[in-house]
């Protein structure tokens, strides 16, 4: 078989093989699968065909569960089909996985194996999703490596042609997934020749055809399905031959053997792990090293684990087998063991042959670290007196003492380079990376392997990247340990402030500094323990001003090109005239298609990097410095959790925390964000008292609550640091008080969207307005004294203040600050208007997606409370059930309350006359509600003094007297794809609860992905040839129903529209739907200016303003008001500032021509029916709705 | 009596002196066509602008780039395409449909911003067949460190790396900033341009006093805007070997008469085209050819330069101050 090596990650991998071997693949986007999707869809929109000459059909659904249903209709009707998921995808998939299973069809499913979210969610890899999958009579094929997901993936679609079995394949999520490796490529010749054409001659006969006609799917009756269920076995007996027939012709053809179950280890082995996925290869590193010791030891790698064979288990173990240890990658609560464990005790004892000891223990969950130590620990415990059952390795658990010991280090062999890089996901260090990788696997004869470790933060996220470049195959299939880097880089010179840059760095390790300060001044800006790790580890410093080099090369911020020939030079990995040659060569090729400047100036910066590398002399001895300002420092003042806990995982040490230190059901208290004082902006807003006119719109555009007003009583001052400043308040309501624009200097990203909204300009100077971007160094001392001092100043009772007004929300605190979401998110000023608005009652069901990762990702939330300690509740269920979710709190709260107004008049007798007002309060306004919570206090009072059992169950619920908000927050995605059936429920319910659809018209979390919200002639992911079709009009179907309130807002165009519009639809005693436009880095805009973006999306009207209110059908007005005028701009100039729709117009002109013109029709046409429907007065009675 | 209006511009025979200059309306096949039908002799396409086929470059570079690895979008966001159309590409489709279907001389317009620009530009221009190429030198020298001088050799400079660079007729476009237009003029000539283009006229800032902000944008000309370049063409007129273009504020017949008087080879039109639509420019032709039969001109040739500063009986009036001049010819009438 002619063979080539590639540089791939395993996504890729995977997906080659499955697109050269589909007709009809159905995607939908879950990390970390995506990818595959994604490639799947660009491939197949360049034209690229199968193995047979035809282009494959990728077709986009709703969610798995509609792929997967896609993919059995397709399946049915004779395609060769598949479809890539992960996690709750395939759990999603389930039902119809049974059928098609059940029904003998050939199929593939590449899952990118990610844990199932329990008491959190979790995008990282483990088994827990395929787990519970191997029950649906799928064959499950497990890779190990990026090698094997090509290998296997090929397996899987030969075998189950072959078997009639559908095919599982999977391999380990982002530990295989997304580590980029140097494989053997398949050739589309070889893949095709592969595959027996006979065999889909077969399934194309199986095939629905009114030719001759047949009946799937039947329903049977307790007579005969039993005995139809039992007809399967012999196929599924086949399936273990079959694939290790399927391998041997692989083998013969690629020289790579696999088997259904693969020993590696002692002939002679007397201990044995058993287990699958990436892990073994860092079991068959522990095994060398044991080997080399004289111990006997082994471990059997279990490829295909349904169906088991275990017959073929047996033969695979050797006999001198003493001991085993079975490591399953998932947790089965309650169960007597893990699945794995399980299965190889059930198959030892059916083959009468077992061994002295069998132990099943669990490791790397979530994508925890599993290392050859850890490997190491298990064979120890094997030969201890009593080997310790259902143990944990790589944790510490002081709880239920299930964990084993190890080593935390491990030395890896000298003739591999490893090399770390620290940088920032927005600087291009991990492309850079990918690069590197690619030229040493390309251009050397090592082989190389890249991994690449992602924050969850989406601004000012750290990326560090592990590259092993060696002389063998690398099989480390985990990080780069403590003191193993060869070669460490820093991308961003603040990180060394910020982590322990060089925990990973060997004796005499390279240590490259991407900085600013020159190598004669640099020594003095290092923090104390940096020094101490120079001298120390004897480490070589190297100094590059890569920014300067990036300007002066016209690339100004794009550090990447600079490092990465640093890189090569100090790495000397391959000779730098070949790597700059190299490195200039795959510029070309990334680049090229992006115009000749592109090129021109990256290899620029490639032939200027070297000039500005510079040594630096190293001092004998660290030096007399001021001590590294660390995370306790800042936590001064914090509760005691934090401190231990949440300041471990902030540190990047979440790995050392036991079991104790983590609550046993997921929850958190909230109000943690505050104390992560990130300080990653580089300028921040300066208030000028002189020229504010205290409209309030900086701080309400701002995303991360990070610009602040108050006002105050001016003696409130006579306390205030020297240089807080304040002004008159204007405004009647507010005569003779203080007003102030506060920034919290160390949370603030420096997005600088509060700037681009200040109306107020200076006189004298116009582009001095109210607040002003200025750098932090200048202003971060004063600012911070002066935010210590503002959070101290009283705030007004809410009350007193004007709450659906711009000013009067935001005088109320924000309860949703300083999160992690994109500098400028277009989504969070929403969040924290509600929580300004409703903070202090308001309960959140948030879909998952972007909102639920800022706002619920550990280490903090950003979800906090008031002075009284009341806020935000908030819960994150799954993605797809948000609406039922948040309809399941509503429907508590309403039994609550009225369980608890049933306790109150029983007990009316006890508590007097006065109780009577808390059943017949007025909480429509604040002033009511204040009210009410004084009542229940007061109840809570005098049931203290109560010695009835009603009064203990009235304490219960006592809380529920006081009116709650619910709010049903997700994405576009949620609301217009996978969670619609629910959200549609939900909007007939007619029950009292609001729907919030942060509308970012495309998947943003999961990378950009199109959905139903995107618009016609927008690119995404899935839609890379522009969105064919137009934007599904949510609002219109909500408004069908009548009497449900529904606004669309866009704060950007209309802050006023924006806050009236949130009061109103929680003021209305149904169901509220507001779409509100969320500006996001997806659209290719400079989020700085995303308010902008917003304004010219409703004046174009690509995104019309509207409010539709069924109280004002009952009052016999029309219902919908349009609060965007009618279009005073093109689409095509609004649509030409934003890559997403410009992009297009740079690749494919004519399409992009004719998408525009339709979008354009798209909005005349809606804009017209809209001005229609505001004429229109509908004859149904607006159902009269009672609040609860 | 028949005139004869054909010209010779840049080496190339026109069958008249009047051509549209770069302008949006040249920018398009359709209007390139309704301008032929108009009458046109040549056209010169709008620049190519060196500038904004970088930044547009840069700008979906920095799109694709800048937010790749952020949380789970490993990727980036927008999907990879298979081409961007960042280069010349559109400005190359509209030369090639001009060339094939106008049946007129086509000169391209070039402006750069880098000496490499300029020539990679210019000879791709060049290779497309173009018949002449006009390089449109746009430099605001708002530099305190940059002398005049040093500004002139910027200019010269980059005429004489464009010159070695291509074989194409070469024409170089100005504005009329120069502390000594003569010497400049004929400096640029010895860097190789076989023809001025006077004048420039350039996008000004303006200010918008509703968003009390920098508003640049283009003003059309009026014909007394002529008046400089009148000056300039009978000034260099027979003084140095090159063609001379007349352009800004030439709005009819009676502008076109003047210039070609004052020595110009072609007069160039844009503002009133877009003012009044192509047929402009039939009126113009049809005005110049009936005015030099009214004065009985056989051809154009005889009328170019006829009051070329040589050919005055006062060449000193060319030079004068217009102050004294035209105060003097204001009281004179009294």
């Amino acid at each position: 078989m002619p063979s080539s090596f590639i540089m791939v990650d395993g996504n890729e991998a995977a997906a080659r093989v499955a697109h050269a071997l589909s007709e009809v693949i159905a995607i939908y986007p879950i990390t970390p699968a995506s990818p595959m999707g994604e490639l799947a869809d660009a491939w197949s929109q360049k034209g690229e065909v199968n193995a047979w000459g035809v282009v494959p059909e990728v077709v986009q659904l709703q969610s798995e569960a509609g792929a997967a249903g896609t993919m059995h209709g397709s399946l049915l009707t004779g395609a060769l089909t598949t479809t890539f998921t992960a996690s709750q995808g395939l759990l999603l998939m389930l039902p119809n996985m049974y059928k098609m299973a059940g029904e003998l069809t050939p199929a593939v499913i590449h899952v990118a194996a990610r844990t199932i979210a329990t008491h959190a969610l979790s995008i990282f890899g483990d088994h827990s999703d395929v787990m519970a999958a191997r029950q649906t009579g799928f064959a499950l094929l497990s890779s190990g490596s990026v090698q094997e997901a090509q290998d296997l993936a090929l397996i899987a679609h030969s075998a189950t042609l072959r078997s009639r079995v559908p095919f599982l394949h999977f391999f380990d999520g982002f530990r295989t997934s997304h580590e980029v490796a140097k494989i053997e490529s398949l050739e589309l010749v070889a893949i095709r020749e592969f595959i027996d054409e006979d065999l889909i001659a077969e399934h194309r006969r199986r095939a629905l055809n009114p030719n001759r006609p047949v009946l799937r799917g039947s329903a049977q009756n307790p007579d005969v399905f039993f005995q139809a269920r039992e007809a399967v076995n012999p196929f599924y007996d086949a399936v273990p031959r079959i694939v290790s027939e399927e391998m041997d012709r692989l083998a013969a053809i690629t020289g790579r053997r696999y088997q259904i179950f693969e020993y590696y280890g002692h002939p002679q082995a007397e201990r044995v792990i058993v287990m699958m996925g990436s892990g073994a290869g860092a079991v068959t590193e522990a095994i060398d090293r044991l080997a080399s010791r004289g111990e006997r030891v082994g471990l059997i790698k279990v490829r295909l684990y349904r169906p088991f064979s275990s017959t073929a288990f047996r033969a695979a173990l050797p006999d001198s087998a003493r001991a085993i240890a079975v490591l399953d990658r998932t947790k089965e609560p309650g169960a007597p063991g893990e699945p794995l464990y399980l299965d190889v005790l059930a198959a030892l004892a059916e083959t009468g042959d077992l061994p002295e000891l069998v132990v099943g223990g669990r490791y790397g969950l979530s994508s925890k670290e599993f290392t050859p130590p850890m490997a190491e620990a298990v064979f120890k415990s094997l030969h201890e007196p009593e080997p310790r059952r259902h143990f944990t390795i790589g944790i510490i658990d002081d709880v239920g003492h299930s964990s084993l010991e190890y080593q935390a280090v491990w030395d890896e062999p000298a003739d591999v380079t490893r090399a770390v890089f620290y940088g920032l996901g927005s600087d291009g260090t991990v492309g850079a990376n990918k690069a590197s990788v690619k030229i040493i696997g390309e251009h050397t004869d090592f082989f190389a392997q890249g991994y690449f470790v992602y924050d969850s933060k989406k601004s000012g996220s750290r990326t560090v990247s592990h590259l092993r470049f060696g002389p063998r195959p690398i099989n480390s299939s985990y990080l780069i340990g403590p003191g193993q880097a060869t070669f460490v880089a820093c991308h961003q010179f603040q990180l060394l402030n910020e982590i322990d840059v060089l925990e990973l760095a060997g004796k005499g390790a390279t240590l490259l500094l991407n900085s600013s300060h020159s190598a004669e001044t640099i020594w003095e800006q290092f923090p104390a323990n940096v020094r101490k790790a120079i001298t120390d580890k004897k480490i070589e410093l190297w100094v590059v001003d890569a920014e300067q080099v990036a300007r002066e090369a016209g690339l100004a911020g794009r550090i990447n090109v600079v490092l990465q020939t640093c890189f090569f030079k100090l790495s000397g990995v391959v000779p730098v005239e070949v790597a700059v040659g190299a490195i200039k060569s795959e510029i070309s090729k990334a680049y090229g298609k992006r115009g000749e400047v592109v090129i021109r100036r990256n290899h620029d910066a490639v032939d200027r990097a070297l000039e500005h590398l510079h040594q630096v002399a190293i001092p004998d001895s660290p030096g007399e410095v001021a001590g590294f300002n660390g995370l306790a420092q800042r936590l001064r003042g914090a509760p005691d959790f934090v401190q231990r806990v949440t300041a471990t995982m902030m540190a990047g040490k979440g790995d050392l925390l036991p079991v104790s230190a983590l609550p046993v059901d997921g929850t958190f208290a909230t109000g943690t964000a505050r104390w992560e004082k990130r300080s990653i902006a580089s300028e921040i807003p300066i208030w000028d008292p002189s020229i504010c006119i205290d409209c309030a719109r900086c701080a309400l555009a701002c995303p991360h609550a990070a610009i602040r007003i108050k006002v105050f009583d001016p003696a409130v001052t006579d306390g205030a640091p020297p240089g807080f400043l304040w002004k008159e308040a204007d405004g009647r309501e507010f005569s003779g008080k203080a007003l102030t624009v506060q920034v919290a200097p160390d949370d603030c990203p420096g997005c600088g969207v509060c700037v681009q909204v200040c109306p107020a300009r200076s006189k004298e100077e116009v582009r001095h307005q109210a607040i002003n971007m200025e750098l932090i160094e200048s202003h971060l001392a004063r600012e911070r004294t002066n935010f210590a001092f503002f959070e101290e100043i009283p705030d007004p009772p809410r009350h007193t203040l004007k709450i659906d007004s711009v000013k009067g929300s935001q005088l109320m605190d924000p309860l949703f600050e300083f999160s992690g979401a994109c500098a400028g998110c277009g989504e969070t000023p929403y969040l924290k208007l509600i929580s300004q608005m409703f903070g202090d009652r308001l309960i959140i069901a948030n879909a998952t997606g972007c909102s639920s990762i800022y706002g619920g990702n550990l280490p903090t939330t950003p979800w906090t409370v008031d002075r009284a300690g009341r806020g935000p509740a908030w819960a994150n269920s799954l993605f797809e059930d948000n609406a039922e979710f948040g309809l399941g709190m509503r429907l508590a709260l309403d039994r609550l309350e009225e369980s608890a107004r049933m306790l109150v008049t029983a007990l009316l007798p006890e508590l007097g006359t006065e109780a009577v007002a808390i059943l017949e309060a007025d909480q429509s306004q604040e002033q009511g509600i204040a009210d009410q919570r004084t009542r229940v206090a007061w109840l809570r009072d005098r049931l203290g003094a109560l010695e009835s059992p009603l009064a203990r169950r009235l304490e219960a619920v006592a809380d529920a007297l006081v009116r709650s908000s619910v709010w049903i927050v997700g994405g576009d995605g949620w609301a217009y794809d996978i969670g619609f059936g629910g959200v549609d429920h939900l909007l007939a319910s007619g029950r009292n609860v609001n729907i919030l659809v942060l509308d970012t018209e495309v998947y943003s979390n999961t990378g950009g992905q199109a959905s139903k919200a995107t618009p016609r002639a927008a690119v995404a992911k899935f839609a890379a040839g522009g969105k064919a079709t137009r934007k599904k009009d949510l609002g219109q179907l909500a408004m069908a129903y009548g009497d449900v309130y529904v606004a669309q807002i866009a704060m950007g165009a209309n802050m006023t529209q924006t806050v009236r519009a949130m009061a109103e639809a929680e003021a209305h005693p149904g169901v509220s739907l507001v779409i509100a436009y969320s500006p996001c880095i997806a659209h290719g805009i400079d989020m700085t200016g995303q308010m902008g973006h917003q304004k010219e999306a409703a004046d174009s009207g690509y995104w019309p303003l509207y409010r539709y209110d069924p109280a004002s059908e009952a009052k016999g007005q029309p219902g919908l008001r349009l609060d965007s005028r009618a279009p005073t701009m093109l689409f095509s100039d609004f649509a030409a500032k934003e890559a997403r729709f410009a992009v297009l117009a740079k690749a494919n002109p004519e399409r992009a021509a004719e998408l525009m013109a339709r979008a354009q029709q798209d909005i005349d046409d809606r804009w017209q029916l809209y001005e229609q429907l505001v004429n229109v007065h509908r004859t149904a009675e607006y159902a009269e709705l009672e609040e609860g | 009596m028949i005139v004869d209006l054909t010209t010779t511009y840049l080496g190339l025979t026109l069958a008249h002196p009047v051509m549209p200059s770069a302008s949006p309306l040249t920018g398009d096949l359709d209007h390139l066509h309704q301008l032929v039908e108009a009458g046109a002799s040549a056209v010169v396409l709008p620049s190519l602008f060196e500038e904004q086929i970088e930044h547009e470059a840069m700008a979906l570079h920095h799109g694709l780039e800048w937010v790749a690895g952020t949380g789970e979008a490993t990727s980036g966001f927008l999907p990879e395409m298979d081409t961007y159309n960042t280069g010349p590409r559109d400005y190359l489709d509209l030369v090639r449909g001009a060339r094939r279907e106008l049946g007129i001389p086509v000169i391209a317009s070039l402006n750069g911003t880098s000496t490499g620009g300029w020539t990679l530009y210019a000879k791709i221009l060049a290779d497309e067949g173009i018949d002449a190429l006009e390089l449109n030198v746009y430099f605001v020298a708002a530099d305190f460190s940059l002398s005049s001088s040093e500004v002139e050799y910027q200019y010269l400079r980059l005429v004489s790396s464009v010159r070695q660079a291509v074989q194409v007729p070469l024409a170089v476009k100005v504005g009329p900033y120069f502390s000594s237009m003569a010497s400049m003029g004929r400096r640029l000539v010895d860097a190789g341009a076989d023809g001025l283009v006077l004048f420039n006229r350039f996008y000004q800032p303006d200010i918008d006093l509703d968003q009390m902000e920098v508003a640049p944008n283009l003003v059309l000309s009026t014909p007394a805007e002529a008046r400089l370049a009148l000056r300039w063409i009978a000034i260099l007129r027979g003084r140095i070997d090159c063609s001379l273009a007349a352009t800004t504020g030439i709005h009819g017949a009676e502008e076109a008469i003047k210039m070609i008087l004052a020595g110009a080879d072609v007069t160039m039109m844009a503002s009133a085209l877009l003012r009044h639509g192509p047929e402009r420019l039939t009126a113009t032709i049809n005005g110049l050819r009936e005015w030099l039969q009214e004065h009985q001109y056989l051809s154009v040739e005889q009328a170019k330069g006829s009051l070329s500063q040589q050919s005055v009986s006062d060449p000193v009036a060319f030079e004068r101050s217009n102050y004294m001049k035209t105060l003097i010819s204001y009281t004179a009438e009294w």
